[in-house]
Protein backbone atom coordinates (compact mmCIF):
# COMPACT_ATOMS: atom_id res chain seq x y z
CA UNK A 1 0.00 0.00 0.00
CA UNK A 2 2.17 2.56 1.22
CA UNK A 3 4.70 1.73 -1.96
CA UNK A 4 1.82 2.25 -4.06
CA UNK A 5 1.39 5.49 -2.88
CA UNK A 6 4.35 6.17 -3.38
CA UNK A 7 5.00 5.25 -6.90
CA UNK A 8 1.51 7.37 -7.42
CA UNK A 9 3.12 10.13 -6.07
CA UNK A 10 6.29 10.46 -8.01
CA UNK A 11 4.51 9.90 -11.33
CA UNK A 12 3.56 13.06 -12.69
CA UNK A 13 0.68 13.27 -15.20
CA UNK A 14 2.48 12.72 -18.54
CA UNK A 15 3.90 9.62 -17.49
CA UNK A 16 1.02 8.22 -16.43
CA UNK A 17 -0.17 8.51 -20.39
CA UNK A 18 2.76 6.67 -21.28
CA UNK A 19 1.87 3.32 -19.53
CA UNK A 20 0.33 1.10 -22.25
CA UNK A 21 -3.02 0.93 -23.32
CA UNK A 22 -2.75 -2.94 -25.06
CA UNK A 23 -0.63 -5.13 -23.50
CA UNK A 24 1.41 -6.13 -26.37
CA UNK A 25 2.46 -2.40 -26.99
CA UNK A 26 5.17 -0.86 -25.82
CA UNK A 27 5.95 2.32 -25.10
CA UNK A 28 9.38 4.13 -25.68
CA UNK A 29 10.53 7.59 -25.05
CA UNK A 30 13.57 8.78 -27.10
CA UNK A 31 15.20 11.49 -26.77
CA UNK A 32 15.80 14.49 -25.94
CA UNK A 33 19.27 13.50 -25.82
CA UNK A 34 19.96 11.20 -28.46
CA UNK A 35 22.87 11.53 -30.87
CA UNK A 36 20.78 10.76 -33.89
CA UNK A 37 17.55 13.15 -33.37
CA UNK A 38 20.32 15.90 -34.18
CA UNK A 39 19.62 17.78 -31.37
CA UNK A 40 16.78 17.93 -29.07
CA UNK A 41 14.17 16.11 -29.63
CA UNK A 42 11.68 13.78 -27.61
CA UNK A 43 9.89 10.77 -29.90
CA UNK A 44 7.09 9.11 -27.45
CA UNK A 45 6.81 5.81 -29.94
CA UNK A 46 4.14 3.48 -29.33
CA UNK A 47 5.54 -0.18 -30.61
CA UNK A 48 4.36 -3.28 -31.58
CA UNK A 49 6.92 -5.68 -31.56
CA UNK A 50 9.82 -3.68 -33.25
CA UNK A 51 7.28 -1.87 -35.58
CA UNK A 52 6.61 2.05 -34.56
CA UNK A 53 2.18 2.35 -34.44
CA UNK A 54 2.31 5.68 -33.03
CA UNK A 55 5.23 8.53 -32.31
CA UNK A 56 4.62 11.60 -31.29
CA UNK A 57 7.16 14.75 -31.62
CA UNK A 58 7.89 16.54 -28.61
CA UNK A 59 10.19 19.65 -28.87
CA UNK A 60 10.69 23.10 -27.06
CA UNK A 61 13.74 22.36 -25.48
CA UNK A 62 15.84 25.08 -27.35
CA UNK A 63 13.34 27.58 -27.07
CA UNK A 64 15.26 30.99 -26.80
CA UNK A 65 12.60 33.28 -26.90
CA UNK A 66 14.20 34.89 -30.32
CA UNK A 67 11.05 36.14 -31.82
CA UNK A 68 10.24 38.04 -28.41
CA UNK A 69 14.23 39.21 -28.21
CA UNK A 70 13.75 40.25 -31.96
CA UNK A 71 11.26 42.57 -31.43
CA UNK A 72 13.40 44.34 -28.58
CA UNK A 73 15.67 45.24 -30.31
CA UNK A 74 16.08 47.57 -33.17
CA UNK A 75 15.94 46.80 -36.84
CA UNK A 76 19.63 46.23 -37.79
CA UNK A 77 20.52 44.24 -34.11
CA UNK A 78 17.31 41.91 -34.42
CA UNK A 79 19.86 40.25 -37.39
CA UNK A 80 21.99 39.14 -35.00
CA UNK A 81 19.49 36.99 -33.06
CA UNK A 82 17.84 35.73 -36.01
CA UNK A 83 20.94 34.55 -37.18
CA UNK A 84 21.18 31.78 -34.13
CA UNK A 85 17.62 29.97 -35.48
CA UNK A 86 18.78 28.07 -38.41
CA UNK A 87 22.45 27.50 -37.03
CA UNK A 88 23.87 25.56 -39.77
CA UNK A 89 22.57 28.01 -42.33
CA UNK A 90 22.95 31.33 -40.63
CA UNK A 91 23.18 33.74 -43.66
CA UNK A 92 19.94 32.20 -45.25
CA UNK A 93 18.06 33.50 -42.04
CA UNK A 94 19.92 36.84 -42.63
CA UNK A 95 18.91 37.07 -46.26
CA UNK A 96 14.92 36.25 -45.53
CA UNK A 97 14.89 39.20 -42.68
CA UNK A 98 17.03 41.60 -44.60
CA UNK A 99 14.73 41.03 -47.76
CA UNK A 100 11.66 41.20 -45.69
CA UNK A 101 12.68 44.96 -44.21
CA UNK A 102 14.32 46.37 -47.58
CA UNK A 103 10.78 45.30 -49.58
CA UNK A 104 8.96 47.59 -46.67
CA UNK A 105 12.10 50.77 -46.67
CA UNK A 106 12.28 50.29 -50.56
CA UNK A 107 15.95 50.45 -50.74
CA UNK A 108 17.66 49.58 -53.26
CA UNK A 109 20.84 47.47 -52.98
CA UNK A 110 23.85 47.94 -54.57
CA UNK A 111 24.49 44.71 -57.27
CA UNK A 112 27.47 43.86 -55.77
CA UNK A 113 25.94 42.81 -52.26
CA UNK A 114 23.33 41.32 -54.48
CA UNK A 115 25.32 38.92 -56.16
CA UNK A 116 27.61 38.72 -52.90
CA UNK A 117 24.76 37.57 -50.92
CA UNK A 118 23.60 34.69 -53.33
CA UNK A 119 26.90 33.20 -53.83
CA UNK A 120 27.62 32.95 -49.95
CA UNK A 121 23.50 31.65 -49.20
CA UNK A 122 24.94 28.82 -51.70
CA UNK A 123 28.08 28.41 -50.62
CA UNK A 124 25.85 28.18 -47.07
CA UNK A 125 23.36 25.49 -48.71
CA UNK A 126 26.50 23.42 -49.72
CA UNK A 127 28.14 23.58 -46.27
CA UNK A 128 24.73 22.69 -45.01
CA UNK A 129 23.89 19.99 -47.09
CA UNK A 130 27.34 18.38 -46.18
CA UNK A 131 26.80 18.40 -42.32
CA UNK A 132 23.50 16.39 -43.48
CA UNK A 133 25.06 13.76 -45.78
CA UNK A 134 27.86 13.62 -42.72
CA UNK A 135 25.66 12.85 -39.91
CA UNK A 136 22.92 11.31 -41.74
CA UNK A 137 25.44 8.78 -43.24
CA UNK A 138 27.29 8.35 -39.54
CA UNK A 139 23.23 7.48 -38.33
CA UNK A 140 23.77 4.06 -40.42
CA UNK A 141 27.27 3.57 -39.38
CA UNK A 142 28.98 5.22 -42.50
CA UNK A 143 32.06 6.55 -40.58
CA UNK A 144 34.12 7.57 -43.09
CA UNK A 145 31.62 9.92 -45.20
CA UNK A 146 31.36 11.75 -41.71
CA UNK A 147 35.10 13.13 -42.01
CA UNK A 148 34.94 13.83 -45.60
CA UNK A 149 32.05 16.32 -45.57
CA UNK A 150 33.64 17.52 -42.63
CA UNK A 151 36.56 18.45 -44.05
CA UNK A 152 34.82 19.87 -47.54
CA UNK A 153 32.52 21.98 -45.37
CA UNK A 154 35.89 23.28 -43.45
CA UNK A 155 36.87 25.08 -46.50
CA UNK A 156 33.55 26.98 -46.57
CA UNK A 157 33.59 27.95 -43.55
CA UNK A 158 37.20 29.54 -43.76
CA UNK A 159 35.71 31.21 -46.82
CA UNK A 160 33.05 32.57 -44.33
CA UNK A 161 36.05 33.79 -41.92
CA UNK A 162 37.58 35.45 -44.04
CA UNK A 163 34.85 37.54 -45.35
CA UNK A 164 32.62 37.85 -42.80
CA UNK A 165 34.94 37.37 -39.45
CA UNK A 166 33.01 34.69 -38.24
CA UNK A 167 32.36 31.03 -39.10
CA UNK A 168 29.36 30.31 -37.35
CA UNK A 169 27.02 33.14 -37.09
CA UNK A 170 28.00 35.74 -39.54
CA UNK A 171 25.54 38.62 -39.15
CA UNK A 172 27.10 40.00 -42.51
CA UNK A 173 24.08 40.62 -44.28
CA UNK A 174 22.68 44.24 -43.87
CA UNK A 175 19.94 45.89 -44.56
CA UNK A 176 21.06 48.12 -47.68
CA UNK A 177 24.05 45.58 -48.23
CA UNK A 178 26.57 44.10 -46.67
CA UNK A 179 28.13 44.34 -43.14
CA UNK A 180 31.74 45.69 -45.10
CA UNK A 181 33.28 44.68 -47.90
CA UNK A 182 34.57 41.60 -49.65
CA UNK A 183 37.72 41.02 -49.02
CA UNK A 184 40.34 41.92 -51.99
CA UNK A 185 41.53 38.06 -52.43
CA UNK A 186 38.05 36.92 -52.53
CA UNK A 187 37.91 35.69 -55.71
CA UNK A 188 40.91 33.60 -55.21
CA UNK A 189 40.02 31.98 -52.12
CA UNK A 190 36.81 31.05 -53.73
CA UNK A 191 38.47 29.52 -56.76
CA UNK A 192 40.97 27.90 -54.80
CA UNK A 193 38.23 26.23 -53.18
CA UNK A 194 36.06 25.51 -56.12
CA UNK A 195 39.08 24.30 -58.08
CA UNK A 196 38.87 20.73 -55.32
CA UNK A 197 35.32 20.33 -54.86
CA UNK A 198 33.93 18.65 -57.73
CA UNK A 199 36.37 15.95 -56.88
CA UNK A 200 35.72 15.63 -53.43
CA UNK A 201 32.73 15.95 -54.15
CA UNK A 202 32.89 12.86 -56.26
CA UNK A 203 34.28 10.69 -53.29
CA UNK A 204 31.88 11.42 -51.14
CA UNK A 205 29.34 10.68 -53.74
CA UNK A 206 31.28 7.14 -53.94
CA UNK A 207 31.13 6.16 -50.70
CA UNK A 208 27.81 6.70 -50.43
CA UNK A 209 25.49 6.55 -53.11
CA UNK A 210 26.13 3.21 -54.39
CA UNK A 211 27.34 1.70 -51.11
CA UNK A 212 24.93 -1.34 -50.57
CA UNK A 213 24.23 -0.63 -46.94
CA UNK A 214 23.56 2.22 -47.23
CA UNK A 215 20.97 1.74 -50.12
CA UNK A 216 19.65 -1.36 -47.67
CA UNK A 217 19.09 1.41 -44.87
CA UNK A 218 17.51 3.85 -46.79
CA UNK A 219 15.09 2.95 -49.88
CA UNK A 220 11.39 2.73 -49.43
CA UNK A 221 11.60 3.93 -45.65
CA UNK A 222 9.68 6.96 -44.75
CA UNK A 223 7.70 7.02 -47.92
CA UNK A 224 5.53 10.24 -48.44
CA UNK A 225 3.31 10.33 -51.57
CA UNK A 226 3.54 14.16 -53.03
CA UNK A 227 -0.10 15.07 -51.43
CA UNK A 228 0.97 13.79 -48.33
CA UNK A 229 3.97 15.93 -48.33
CA UNK A 230 1.49 19.43 -49.07
CA UNK A 231 -0.98 18.66 -46.71
CA UNK A 232 1.91 17.92 -44.30
CA UNK A 233 3.23 21.54 -45.49
CA UNK A 234 7.08 20.34 -46.25
CA UNK A 235 9.15 22.79 -48.64
CA UNK A 236 12.69 22.37 -50.04
CA UNK A 237 14.21 19.28 -50.77
CA UNK A 238 11.92 16.88 -48.02
CA UNK A 239 8.55 18.60 -50.60
CA UNK A 240 10.65 17.81 -54.07
CA UNK A 241 11.57 14.05 -52.88
CA UNK A 242 8.29 13.23 -52.99
CA UNK A 243 8.18 14.36 -56.53
CA UNK A 244 7.32 18.53 -56.29
CA UNK A 245 8.81 20.70 -57.98
CA UNK A 246 8.37 23.47 -56.21
CA UNK A 247 11.67 25.94 -55.36
CA UNK A 248 11.07 29.33 -54.16
CA UNK A 249 13.88 30.80 -56.10
CA UNK A 250 12.34 29.64 -59.47
CA UNK A 251 8.84 30.21 -58.42
CA UNK A 252 9.01 33.66 -56.99
CA UNK A 253 12.67 34.69 -57.53
CA UNK A 254 14.60 37.01 -54.88
CA UNK A 255 17.54 38.63 -54.77
CA UNK A 256 18.35 38.51 -58.41
CA UNK A 257 17.79 34.62 -58.72
CA UNK A 258 16.14 35.16 -62.16
CA UNK A 259 19.60 35.66 -63.45
CA UNK A 260 21.28 32.00 -62.75
CA UNK A 261 20.92 29.12 -64.80
CA UNK A 262 20.43 26.61 -62.48
CA UNK A 263 18.08 23.04 -62.46
CA UNK A 264 15.33 21.39 -59.69
CA UNK A 265 16.28 18.52 -59.44
CA UNK A 266 13.35 16.46 -57.93
CA UNK A 267 12.62 12.98 -56.51
CA UNK A 268 10.40 10.07 -57.26
CA UNK A 269 9.72 7.73 -54.54
CA UNK A 270 9.90 10.41 -51.39
CA UNK A 271 11.64 7.80 -49.39
CA UNK A 272 14.74 8.76 -47.06
CA UNK A 273 16.89 7.78 -50.26
CA UNK A 274 15.28 10.19 -53.05
CA UNK A 275 15.95 12.93 -49.90
CA UNK A 276 19.57 12.00 -49.33
CA UNK A 277 19.92 12.48 -53.35
CA UNK A 278 18.71 14.97 -53.99
CA UNK A 279 20.37 16.85 -51.42
CA UNK A 280 23.71 15.58 -53.40
CA UNK A 281 22.33 16.91 -56.79
CA UNK A 282 21.17 20.45 -55.18
CA UNK A 283 25.15 20.76 -54.02
CA UNK A 284 25.99 19.89 -57.61
CA UNK A 285 23.29 22.80 -58.53
CA UNK A 286 24.54 25.44 -56.13
CA UNK A 287 28.27 25.00 -57.30
CA UNK A 288 27.11 26.05 -60.95
CA UNK A 289 25.17 28.99 -59.05
CA UNK A 290 28.67 30.12 -57.13
CA UNK A 291 30.68 29.65 -60.20
CA UNK A 292 28.15 32.16 -62.14
CA UNK A 293 28.13 34.40 -58.90
CA UNK A 294 31.42 34.30 -59.14
CA UNK A 295 32.04 34.43 -62.62
CA UNK A 296 29.55 37.58 -62.64
CA UNK A 297 30.75 39.38 -59.58
CA UNK A 298 30.30 43.17 -60.51
CA UNK A 299 32.06 46.19 -59.43
CA UNK A 300 31.11 48.40 -56.85
CA UNK A 301 30.03 49.55 -53.58
CA UNK A 302 28.88 46.77 -51.16
CA UNK A 303 26.37 49.35 -49.26
CA UNK A 304 23.42 51.41 -49.92
CA UNK A 305 24.66 55.12 -50.53
CA UNK A 306 21.15 55.71 -48.43
CA UNK A 307 22.35 57.26 -45.33
CA UNK A 308 18.99 56.76 -43.77
CA UNK A 309 20.14 53.07 -43.20
CA UNK A 310 23.99 53.06 -43.95
CA UNK A 311 26.56 53.85 -41.90
CA UNK A 312 28.69 56.60 -43.43
CA UNK A 313 32.25 55.49 -44.28
CA UNK A 314 34.08 56.38 -41.02
CA UNK A 315 36.55 58.79 -43.46
CA UNK A 316 33.30 61.32 -43.69
CA UNK A 317 32.24 61.22 -40.26
CA UNK A 318 35.79 62.29 -39.76
CA UNK A 319 34.95 65.16 -41.69
CA UNK A 320 30.92 65.62 -42.09
CA UNK A 321 29.19 67.10 -39.65
CA UNK A 322 26.26 65.62 -41.58
CA UNK A 323 27.70 62.10 -41.70
CA UNK A 324 28.16 62.25 -37.68
CA UNK A 325 24.84 63.13 -37.32
CA UNK A 326 23.85 59.91 -39.17
CA UNK A 327 26.21 57.80 -37.76
CA UNK A 328 24.88 59.11 -34.52
CA UNK A 329 21.48 58.45 -35.41
CA UNK A 330 22.01 54.99 -36.50
CA UNK A 331 23.97 54.01 -33.67
CA UNK A 332 21.92 55.13 -31.02
CA UNK A 333 18.01 54.58 -32.25
CA UNK A 334 18.94 53.06 -35.80
CA UNK A 335 16.46 53.56 -38.64
CA UNK A 336 12.97 53.41 -38.21
CA UNK A 337 10.72 51.19 -40.98
CA UNK A 338 7.27 52.15 -42.28
CA UNK A 339 4.32 50.73 -41.33
CA UNK A 340 2.94 47.69 -42.74
CA UNK A 341 4.04 43.91 -43.00
CA UNK A 342 5.31 41.83 -45.29
CA UNK A 343 6.11 38.18 -46.29
CA UNK A 344 9.30 37.49 -47.42
CA UNK A 345 9.89 33.49 -48.44
CA UNK A 346 13.58 32.32 -49.40
CA UNK A 347 14.61 28.57 -50.56
CA UNK A 348 16.89 27.64 -47.19
CA UNK A 349 18.61 24.50 -47.46
CA UNK A 350 15.52 23.05 -45.39
CA UNK A 351 12.65 24.36 -47.50
CA UNK A 352 10.50 27.30 -47.66
CA UNK A 353 12.03 29.76 -44.59
CA UNK A 354 10.06 32.83 -44.77
CA UNK A 355 9.72 35.83 -41.97
CA UNK A 356 6.28 37.85 -42.13
CA UNK A 357 7.76 40.90 -40.37
CA UNK A 358 5.03 43.55 -38.95
CA UNK A 359 6.65 47.35 -38.68
CA UNK A 360 4.05 49.77 -37.23
CA UNK A 361 6.66 52.54 -37.87
CA UNK A 362 9.15 52.78 -35.08
CA UNK A 363 12.92 52.01 -34.91
CA UNK A 364 12.18 47.79 -33.66
CA UNK A 365 10.25 45.20 -35.27
CA UNK A 366 6.50 45.11 -34.16
CA UNK A 367 6.63 41.18 -34.88
CA UNK A 368 9.25 38.93 -36.66
CA UNK A 369 7.32 35.77 -37.41
CA UNK A 370 9.82 32.80 -39.06
CA UNK A 371 8.12 30.05 -41.12
CA UNK A 372 10.50 27.62 -40.01
CA UNK A 373 10.63 24.82 -42.38
CA UNK A 374 11.97 22.21 -39.91
CA UNK A 375 8.84 22.83 -38.06
CA UNK A 376 6.63 21.59 -39.99
CA UNK A 377 9.19 18.44 -41.62
CA UNK A 378 9.32 17.68 -37.24
CA UNK A 379 5.73 17.51 -37.32
CA UNK A 380 5.69 15.13 -40.66
CA UNK A 381 7.72 12.79 -38.55
CA UNK A 382 4.62 10.83 -37.14
CA UNK A 383 3.21 10.16 -40.59
CA UNK A 384 6.91 8.78 -41.92
CA UNK A 385 7.36 6.87 -38.93
CA UNK A 386 4.00 4.88 -39.13
CA UNK A 387 4.69 1.48 -39.44
CA UNK A 388 8.49 1.57 -40.03
CA UNK A 389 10.45 -0.41 -38.03
CA UNK A 390 12.26 1.13 -35.08
CA UNK A 391 15.69 0.64 -36.66
CA UNK A 392 14.68 2.76 -39.45
CA UNK A 393 13.78 5.70 -37.16
CA UNK A 394 16.88 6.78 -37.08
CA UNK A 395 17.57 7.30 -40.63
CA UNK A 396 13.97 9.34 -41.05
CA UNK A 397 14.76 11.52 -38.23
CA UNK A 398 18.02 12.10 -40.73
CA UNK A 399 16.72 12.30 -43.83
CA UNK A 400 14.25 14.77 -42.41
CA UNK A 401 16.83 17.43 -41.70
CA UNK A 402 15.78 19.21 -38.54
CA UNK A 403 17.61 22.01 -36.53
CA UNK A 404 16.06 22.54 -33.60
CA UNK A 405 17.33 25.84 -33.26
CA UNK A 406 15.13 26.81 -35.36
CA UNK A 407 12.07 24.47 -34.53
CA UNK A 408 12.05 26.20 -31.46
CA UNK A 409 13.12 29.35 -32.18
CA UNK B 1 19.18 35.18 -70.26
CA UNK B 2 16.24 35.63 -68.10
CA UNK B 3 12.92 34.23 -67.80
CA UNK B 4 10.00 35.03 -66.30
CA UNK B 5 8.94 33.60 -63.16
CA UNK B 6 5.54 31.87 -62.88
CA UNK B 7 5.18 33.31 -59.06
CA UNK B 8 4.32 36.82 -59.54
CA UNK B 9 1.37 35.78 -63.03
CA UNK B 10 -0.22 33.33 -60.18
CA UNK B 11 -0.16 36.27 -57.56
CA UNK B 12 -1.76 38.21 -60.21
CA UNK B 13 -4.21 35.89 -60.86
CA UNK B 14 -4.91 35.65 -57.48
CA UNK B 15 -6.00 38.84 -57.04
CA UNK B 16 -7.83 39.46 -60.14
CA UNK B 17 -10.02 36.43 -59.93
CA UNK B 18 -9.98 34.08 -56.87
CA UNK B 19 -10.18 36.82 -54.25
CA UNK B 20 -13.34 38.62 -55.70
CA UNK B 21 -14.91 34.82 -55.85
CA UNK B 22 -13.87 34.78 -52.04
CA UNK B 23 -15.69 38.17 -51.51
CA UNK B 24 -18.69 37.06 -53.55
CA UNK B 25 -19.48 34.25 -52.04
CA UNK B 26 -18.49 35.35 -48.27
CA UNK B 27 -20.36 38.82 -48.34
CA UNK B 28 -20.37 41.10 -45.05
CA UNK B 29 -17.67 38.81 -43.17
CA UNK B 30 -14.63 39.10 -45.87
CA UNK B 31 -12.78 42.11 -46.97
CA UNK B 32 -9.98 42.73 -49.19
CA UNK B 33 -6.76 44.54 -47.79
CA UNK B 34 -4.54 46.69 -50.34
CA UNK B 35 -1.57 44.73 -51.56
CA UNK B 36 1.70 46.30 -50.90
CA UNK B 37 4.01 43.32 -51.40
CA UNK B 38 2.69 41.01 -54.14
CA UNK B 39 0.74 38.60 -51.83
CA UNK B 40 -2.58 39.57 -51.59
CA UNK B 41 -4.42 39.82 -48.42
CA UNK B 42 -8.21 39.19 -47.04
CA UNK B 43 -9.60 40.46 -43.82
CA UNK B 44 -11.91 37.70 -42.21
CA UNK B 45 -14.13 37.50 -39.19
CA UNK B 46 -13.54 34.76 -36.57
CA UNK B 47 -16.97 33.11 -36.98
CA UNK B 48 -16.08 33.04 -40.82
CA UNK B 49 -13.08 31.62 -41.27
CA UNK B 50 -13.76 28.20 -40.95
CA UNK B 51 -15.90 28.38 -43.68
CA UNK B 52 -13.29 30.17 -45.70
CA UNK B 53 -11.04 27.72 -45.49
CA UNK B 54 -12.99 25.28 -46.53
CA UNK B 55 -14.02 27.07 -49.56
CA UNK B 56 -10.28 27.56 -50.51
CA UNK B 57 -9.40 24.07 -49.84
CA UNK B 58 -12.54 22.89 -52.42
CA UNK B 59 -10.99 25.82 -54.55
CA UNK B 60 -7.47 24.34 -55.23
CA UNK B 61 -5.17 25.80 -52.21
CA UNK B 62 -3.71 22.18 -50.83
CA UNK B 63 -1.26 23.61 -48.27
CA UNK B 64 -1.99 25.67 -45.12
CA UNK B 65 2.02 27.17 -45.82
CA UNK B 66 2.13 29.24 -42.54
CA UNK B 67 -0.05 30.41 -39.36
CA UNK B 68 0.67 32.77 -37.29
CA UNK B 69 -0.10 35.55 -34.20
CA UNK B 70 0.65 39.22 -34.05
CA UNK B 71 -0.37 41.28 -31.06
CA UNK B 72 -0.52 45.03 -31.84
CA UNK B 73 -1.54 46.16 -28.24
CA UNK B 74 -1.38 48.70 -27.21
CA UNK B 75 -1.90 50.06 -30.81
CA UNK B 76 -5.36 48.06 -30.74
CA UNK B 77 -7.28 47.15 -27.86
CA UNK B 78 -10.58 45.16 -27.56
CA UNK B 79 -12.16 42.98 -30.46
CA UNK B 80 -8.70 43.51 -33.07
CA UNK B 81 -5.83 43.12 -30.13
CA UNK B 82 -4.51 39.77 -32.43
CA UNK B 83 -4.47 38.90 -35.46
CA UNK B 84 -4.39 35.40 -37.03
CA UNK B 85 -2.28 35.16 -40.16
CA UNK B 86 -3.05 32.42 -41.81
CA UNK B 87 -0.97 32.02 -45.66
CA UNK B 88 -2.44 29.81 -47.85
CA UNK B 89 -0.53 28.15 -50.74
CA UNK B 90 -1.90 25.67 -53.95
CA UNK B 91 0.65 23.73 -55.65
CA UNK B 92 1.02 23.65 -58.45
CA UNK B 93 -0.61 26.72 -59.35
CA UNK B 94 1.87 28.62 -56.96
CA UNK B 95 -1.23 30.76 -55.69
CA UNK B 96 -0.66 32.56 -52.49
CA UNK B 97 -3.41 34.10 -50.34
CA UNK B 98 -3.08 35.64 -46.74
CA UNK B 99 -5.67 35.80 -44.43
CA UNK B 100 -5.80 37.73 -41.64
CA UNK B 101 -8.34 37.66 -38.50
CA UNK B 102 -9.02 39.52 -36.01
CA UNK B 103 -9.73 38.35 -32.73
CA UNK B 104 -9.31 39.85 -29.26
CA UNK B 105 -11.57 40.22 -25.91
CA UNK B 106 -10.52 38.42 -22.68
CA UNK B 107 -11.13 35.02 -23.93
CA UNK B 108 -9.55 35.20 -27.76
CA UNK B 109 -10.71 32.17 -29.92
CA UNK B 110 -10.71 31.05 -33.97
CA UNK B 111 -12.45 27.72 -34.75
CA UNK B 112 -9.32 25.01 -35.52
CA UNK B 113 -8.41 24.26 -39.32
CA UNK B 114 -6.41 21.52 -37.80
CA UNK B 115 -9.24 18.53 -39.43
CA UNK B 116 -8.42 20.79 -43.02
CA UNK B 117 -4.86 20.86 -43.17
CA UNK B 118 -2.70 18.27 -40.55
CA UNK B 119 0.25 20.83 -40.12
CA UNK B 120 -2.26 23.74 -38.97
CA UNK B 121 -2.13 21.27 -35.47
CA UNK B 122 1.23 22.21 -33.98
CA UNK B 123 1.03 25.63 -35.44
CA UNK B 124 -1.71 26.28 -33.67
CA UNK B 125 -0.38 25.14 -30.80
CA UNK B 126 2.76 27.59 -31.07
CA UNK B 127 0.01 30.50 -31.31
CA UNK B 128 -1.92 29.42 -28.12
CA UNK B 129 1.21 29.02 -26.26
CA UNK B 130 3.07 32.29 -27.51
CA UNK B 131 -0.40 34.15 -27.58
CA UNK B 132 -3.11 32.78 -25.67
CA UNK B 133 -5.35 32.14 -28.65
CA UNK B 134 -7.60 29.53 -28.49
CA UNK B 135 -8.87 27.29 -31.21
CA UNK B 136 -12.22 25.80 -31.39
CA UNK B 137 -12.26 22.11 -32.11
CA UNK B 138 -7.71 21.64 -31.60
CA UNK B 139 -7.65 18.21 -30.69
CA UNK B 140 -4.87 18.63 -28.29
CA UNK B 141 -4.39 22.58 -27.48
CA UNK B 142 -1.10 21.80 -25.06
CA UNK B 143 2.21 24.35 -24.85
CA UNK B 144 4.67 23.32 -28.15
CA UNK B 145 7.71 25.20 -27.15
CA UNK B 146 7.46 26.33 -23.12
CA UNK B 147 7.39 24.27 -20.22
CA UNK B 148 3.88 22.72 -19.37
CA UNK B 149 4.26 24.68 -16.18
CA UNK B 150 4.64 28.07 -18.19
CA UNK B 151 2.86 31.10 -16.95
CA UNK B 152 1.17 33.55 -19.01
CA UNK B 153 2.22 33.69 -23.19
CA UNK B 154 5.27 35.61 -23.68
CA UNK B 155 4.65 37.01 -27.11
CA UNK B 156 1.97 39.26 -25.56
CA UNK B 157 3.15 42.52 -25.73
CA UNK B 158 2.12 43.32 -22.11
CA UNK B 159 4.64 40.35 -21.30
CA UNK B 160 7.72 41.77 -20.00
CA UNK B 161 10.69 41.03 -21.33
CA UNK B 162 12.35 40.21 -18.37
CA UNK B 163 10.14 38.51 -15.69
CA UNK B 164 10.38 37.55 -12.22
CA UNK B 165 11.97 34.46 -13.73
CA UNK B 166 14.61 36.41 -15.14
CA UNK B 167 18.09 35.86 -14.20
CA UNK B 168 19.22 38.84 -11.66
CA UNK B 169 22.40 40.47 -11.53
CA UNK B 170 25.15 38.11 -10.26
CA UNK B 171 26.93 39.24 -7.27
CA UNK B 172 30.10 38.05 -5.89
CA UNK B 173 27.97 35.81 -3.63
CA UNK B 174 26.87 33.81 -6.48
CA UNK B 175 30.20 32.92 -7.20
CA UNK B 176 30.71 29.47 -5.78
CA UNK B 177 26.94 28.85 -5.71
CA UNK B 178 26.69 26.08 -7.56
CA UNK B 179 30.04 24.77 -6.99
CA UNK B 180 30.56 21.04 -6.05
CA UNK B 181 33.05 21.71 -2.88
CA UNK B 182 33.51 25.22 -1.86
CA UNK B 183 30.17 26.50 -0.01
CA UNK B 184 31.76 29.47 1.42
CA UNK B 185 31.66 32.90 -0.32
CA UNK B 186 34.57 34.37 -1.24
CA UNK B 187 36.06 37.29 1.16
CA UNK B 188 35.00 40.23 -0.09
CA UNK B 189 37.97 42.42 -0.55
Amino acid sequence: MRGDELAMSTLDREDVEVLDEKQDRMTISVGPHHPSTHGVLRLVLELEGETIVKAQPEHGFLHTGIEKSAENLTWTQAITVLDRMDYLSPLSNNLGYVLAVEKLLGVEVPPKAVWARVLLTELQRIASHLVFLGTGGLDVGAQSPYFYAFDMREGILDIFEETTGARMNPSYFRVGGLAKDLPEHFDRIVRDYLKKFPGRLQELKDLLEENPIFLDRTKGIGVLTAEQAIALGLTGPNLRASGVAYDVRKAFPYCGYENFQFDVPVGKNGDAYDRFVLRIREIEESYKIVQQALDGMPEGPHMTSNRKVALPPKEEVRHSMEALIHHFKLVSEGFKVPAGEVYQAIESPRGEFAVYVVSDGGNKPWRVRVRPPSFYAVHALPTMLQGAMLADMVMIIAAADPVFGEVDR
Amino acid sequence: MTTAAPGPAALEHVRTTIVPELLAAFPGVAEELPTPFEIPQVRVSPEAIRGVAEWLKARGFNMLLDLGGVDYHPHRQGEDRFEVVYHFFALPQLWKLRVRVPVGGQKPEVPSLSDLWPNANPAEREVWDQFGIRFRGHPNLTRILNPDDWEGHPLRKDYPLRGPRAMGPYLPADLNRFHPFKDEPPDEG
